[in-house]
């Protein structure tokens, strides 16, 4: 049997008849994906504060205020607030800009922090995933630490050959220290 | 050709990255590790083997005028359809891939296969291609990924074998890396073809 000939009326029939094939199944593989979609992204900005932050059991989602352009979240555990997390970011990266998870005790000391997305340099910029330079900030009391690498005055040691993702690095976490002091600390 | 023997076709004769060399973007792009590899090649197989299906059940009433434009509705809405199962279900995966996964829909291999192989064929044979040929890719990206792994990264399957202060030579995993790595395979491929003909 040959192909049915290319005249108006059967290409118009044919290529509705596989549009509304295909347009079938894709909606019946939305709507079962759909929820597992919706829950596996707020599984991974619970899991990213997670691993930033004391121990809470309070949903952080529902806490979630955005001031400013960063995202803040309000940790509890029973009725006291053990900590919060703030999704900051810098524009000052080497390849533009990067997002990070920092994670704080209640009384503003740095818990830990994640890196989310990045574009940084593999080898260089990427450093800053690493335990050597992630080390310097683990429960770092901020409030005489000047948040500038070395070189520019400052206390934090930057990572060797990648100065500009350091100094990215310190941007997001001094936004993300200054959010937290005006708007969460009581002073 | 018998049937089995179309199956094989993809995997070692005509090898769709070391022997048509079709789909070099993903190959070049997508394999700085051995999952990768994986992930890419299986989701790619995925796609061939269902469009490869569905354009040979579909051949006679596909008018030869309208073919590509048959061919890519086809095509993308299983990328789509493996797009929203893996964002669904392998978050991690889906997110190392990234913007490949939807450029799959323009991977040569799959249109390539549409219009010299499934549109001329038997179901089951165009089915068996898909098959090959989607394994030949896998197997093809799976190792560059790895390759380039082990020297760039020093690590296979995210293991890291080296410590902690390890010298890796980095350029494997960045774009000249790529061509190189893919340069030395297509040659060591295609003279071991022609040693042992296969």
């Amino acid at each position: 049997m040959a192909k049915i000939e290319s005249s108006l009326k059967n290409m118009i029939l044919s290529l509705s008849l596989i549009g509304i094939i295909m347009t079938v199944l894709l909606a019946y593989v939305y709507t079962l994906t759909k929820e597992p979609i919706a829950n596996s992204e707020k599984k991974k900005e619970i899991d990213a504060i997670k691993l930033v932050c004391p121990e809470f059991d309070n949903d952080p989602i529902a806490s979630k205020q955005t001031i400013d352009g960063l995202d803040y979240f309000v940790l509890t555990k029973g009725t006291d607030t053990v900590g919060y997390a703030v999704k900051s970011f810098t524009d000052k990266g080497f390849s533009g800009v990067f997002t990070v998870m920092i994670g704080f005790y209640a009384d503003g000391k740095l818990f830990d922090y994640s890196v989310l997305v990045h574009k940084e340099t593999p080898g260089l910029g990427t450093k800053m995933l690493e335990t050597k330079f992630k080390s310097q900030f683990k429960d770092l009391d901020l409030t005489d630490f000047n948040l500038k690498v070395k070189k520019d005055g400052g206390d934090v040691d930057a990572i060797t050959a990648a100065t500009i993702t350091s100094r990215g690095f310190c941007d997001a976490l001094q936004k993300a220290k200054d959010g937290i002091a005006k708007n969460f600390i009581a002073k | 050709m018998s049937q089995l023997k179309h199956f094989t076709n993809g995997i070692l004769k005509e090898n769709p990255t070391f022997v048509l060399v079709l789909g070099t973007c993903p190959a070049l792009a997508v394999t700085t590790s051995a999952i990768n590899g994986i992930g890419m090649g299986v989701a790619t197989t995925f796609v061939l083997f269902f469009s490869n299906f569905l354009i040979a059940l579909l051949k006679n009433v596909i008018p030869d005028k309208v073919r590509i434009a048959a061919f890519i509705v086809v095509i993308a809405s299983f990328v789509t359809i493996v797009d929203l199962v893996m964002k669904a279900f392998v978050p991690g995966l889906y997110a190392s891939l990234g913007i490949f996964i939807p450029l799959i829909v323009v991977n040569c291999i799959i249109l390539g296969r549409a219009e010299a192989f499934a549109q001329k064929n038997t179901v089951p044979s165009a089915m068996l291609d898909g098959l090959g040929m989607g394994l030949g890719f896998t197997i093809a990206i799976t190792l560059m990924g790895s390759i380039r792994e082990i020297l760039g990264n020093g690590s296979i399957f995210n293991y890291k074998f080296l410590g902690e202060d390890a010298q890796t030579i980095l350029i494997f995993i960045l774009p000249p890396g790529a061509f190189i790595t893919y340069g030395y395979l297509i040659a060591i491929f295609n003279r071991l073809k022609s040693k042992y003909n296969f």
